[in-house]
């Protein structure tokens, strides 16, 4: 009796399991699909795509897309593919990111080790910065941009993304840090350590977690932001967001498909690179307490 | 010349008043504990004699120079917390010579440093380990460590012992007295554990709502409490407080006690007789401890000032070296310590000795003794 009821709830319970997995397969299934359809078409010649059906595999692998899109694609007037573009949006990620971050990362130190009069309502303004939407600053920005000397250019494209990205970069360090026990801070001072010695030699060695955060969302953010790179630059300074939908809507010829699938995959690969990296750092940042007491 | 002066200090946080006026001289050399209940400003006391937080008047001074205006890493002290506060990126080794190296002490120095005190601290073994590596006592160490590299005119501690279990903390607290009197080092010492208080200090000052209380050795505080709240904080059970009326038989002046129906009268010790006797016909606070009150057992022999009386026992505590009885007087649960041999049973009528040389007399308004 006993047995048969025992056998009878592992047997549920393996049925239980195999429905679970199930439904992941076809989840997975479904969300790798349109990856698939972009890998297999960008390998795909133009014949080929016209006479085989979306899913089916390429007849023969080709590269020659994915080349044309890097170098020669046609995007507006100019043919030289999204290399350029490539390039200009890496210039000015990667600054962005970095200095985001670093500010992000001092902003929430200042805010919780050295708090003063009015922090709290300063930590307040900066989080509603999260709220405010692209499009209500881009014409108070422009102009500032045009003060400043640096519209139409890759600083001002750096500019305008850390001042975005304060808002969130402060938020994530301030409340990594408000985890930080007060105490450490205090042995520091007494040890004779200042406000920037504390900061580099104390506080930043223990946020890697949160870095990793703050860096994987900036540089998502940034690198597939298509309003600001469209409206504060134009020709050879666009992005490659930009680039791309240029590239898609060119509208002169024949509609290459297996080029703009291979475009859209490069435009694509680097976020996917810093997810794959740092990836497994971003789950533990995001819900990992600082220091063990 | 003292280590340590404070004078007048008070602190503010707005209209409130945290700290009123305090004012606490300490030797070279001695041990000073801080202590009371939590919020009493005794940690306050202690950041601003660290300098991690200002004042808002008074002065204080260490070593005879006044630091008023001095960051913490000018001012020659060295601090342990209750948190331990070791840098989590650093080994044990570095966590101990951060100072130093911030200081710029030439490396033969930090390291001939470091030997000395990982030595003397016992920590050697765990030099290149990190903090997360070690257990709540071998970081309270590393933190001294830390602390005594600095080789400071004043230690100021801050609860350390508060995160370590029971037995550690016994263990703990006998080294840093051993530590104390091998180092004839001056220091504060913050905590709100009464007996940590009793042990360690040279004298303590007992804090409540920013004020202190009392400053004195730990007997006198023990023997001679200023006031209630020094009476009723210091102690382990406390003092038993009754409120009982003044009376005089006889030409002697004391108060009526009374047990279910029995009347008591305890005379008060020769001393007070002139204070109190101001009180007659008025109620007073009587405070007689827990072993004042024992049995012939434990006692021996009646003594001078010993009286014996007959009470109803309510509760029974028994704690191993001694037994605590619950008895009732004026309706109020009195604590009495007792040998462990003496077999009684909540319900009971028993005989107990009442020391009544150590009485003392609280004035239920103003909570002062009355002497």
């Amino acid at each position: 009796m006993a047995d048969g009821h025992h056998t009878q709830t592992a047997g549920s319970h393996r049925v239980g399991r195999i429905v679970i997995y199930a439904l992941l397969v076809v989840f997975a299934l479904y969300y790798l699909m349109p990856l698939f359809v972009m890998v297999t078409t960008s390998l795909k010649t133009l014949d080929d795509i016209r006479t085989g059906n979306l899913i089916s595999l390429p007849r023969e692998i080709s590269f020659d897309a994915w080349i044309k899109a890097w170098s020669s694609a046609c995007s507006g007037v100019s043919c030289n593919g999204l290399k350029g573009n490539f390039i200009n949006s890496v210039s000015f990620v990667l600054p962005a990111v970095a200095i985001s971050t670093l500010i992000g990362a001092f902003n929430g130190y200042v805010l919780t080790m050295w708090r003063f009069r009015g922090s709290d309502v300063l930590f307040t303004l900066l989080l509603i910065g999260c709220f405010i939407p692209f499009q209500v600053v881009l014409l108070p920005m422009a102009q500032t941009l045009g003060y400043l000397g640096i519209a139409n250019s890759i600083p001002g494209l750096i500019f305008v993304h850390v001042v975005y990205g304060l808002a969130f970069t402060t938020l994530f360090f301030r409340n990594f840090y408000v985890t930080v026990p007060p105490d450490l801070t205090k042995a520091a001072r007494i040890d004779g350590a200042g406000f920037f010695t504390i900061f580099w030699r104390i506080i930043l060695p223990l946020s890697p977690a949160i870095i990793v955060v703050s860096v994987i969302w900036q540089f998502t953010q940034i690198w597939n932001d298509f309003l600001f790179g469209v409206v504060f630059s134009s020709g050879e300074r666009q992005p490659i967001t930009v680039a791309l939908n240029n590239l898609v809507n060119t509208s002169t010829g024949v509609k290459e498909y297996n080029v703009d699938m291979a475009a859209a995959i490069i435009a694509g690969l680097p976020t996917l690179f810093v997810y794959i990296v740092a990836g497994k750092y971003f789950l533990r940042g995001l819900t990992a307490g600082a220091v063990k007491g | 010349m003292s280590a340590l002066s404070i004078r007048d200090v008070k602190k503010r946080y707005g209209p409130v008043e945290v700290l009123k006026g305090i004012s606490i001289d300490v030797e070279d050399g001695e041990f000073l504990i801080l202590v009371g209940p939590s919020g009493c400003g005794k940690s306050t006391l202690l950041n601003m004699i660290a300098g991690l937080d200002t004042i808002s008047s008074g002065e204080i001074a260490i070593g005879g120079r006044v630091v008023n205006n001095l960051s913490p890493k000018d001012r020659d002290i060295a601090m342990v917390f209750q948190s331990y506060a070791l840098y989590p990126n650093m080994t044990v080794r570095n966590n101990i010579s951060f100072g130093l190296k911030i200081r710029k002490i030439p490396k033969e120095q930090q390291e001939e440093i470091v030997s000395r005190v990982s030595k003397l601290l016992q920590i050697e073994a765990l030099l290149d380990r990190m903090p997360s590596q070690l257990s709540g006592g071998q970081r309270q160490r590393v933190a001294m460590g830390r602390a005594l590299a600095r080789d400071p005119a004043l230690f100021l501690f801050d609860e350390p012992l508060s995160n370590l279990d029971a037995k550690l903390r016994v263990e703990m607290r006998a080294e840093i007295k051993l530590l104390h009197e091998r180092l004839k080092a001056t220091i504060v010492y913050v905590t709100h554990d009464q007996i940590e208080a009793m042990t360690l200090g040279d004298r303590i000052a007992v804090m409540k709502s920013g004020e202190v209380h009392q400053l004195a050795s730990p007997q006198e505080v023990y023997d001679d409490p200023a006031d209630l709240f020094v009476a009723g904080f210091i102690g382990s059970p406390p003092m038993n407080l009754i409120r009982a009326p003044v009376a005089e038989h006889d030409g002697c002046v004391g108060v009526s006690l009374h047990n279910g129906g029995e009347a008591f009268f305890f005379p008060a010790p020769e001393a007070i007789q002139g204070g109190l006797s101001k009180w007659t016909g008025r109620e007073v606070i009587v405070g007689i401890r827990p072993e004042q009150i024992s049995d012939e057992i434990s006692r021996g022999l009646a003594r001078e000032g010993h009286v014996k009386r007959r009470a109803k026992v309510e509760v029974v505590h028994p704690t191993g070296p001694d037994t605590l009885i619950l008895i009732e007087l004026n309706e109020t649960p009195v604590t009495c310590r007792v040998h462990p041999e003496t077999m009684v049973r909540s319900g009971q009528m028993t005989e107990l000795m009442f020391d009544l040389s150590k009485l003392v007399f609280f004035d239920p308004e103003t909570e002062r003794r009355i002497r």
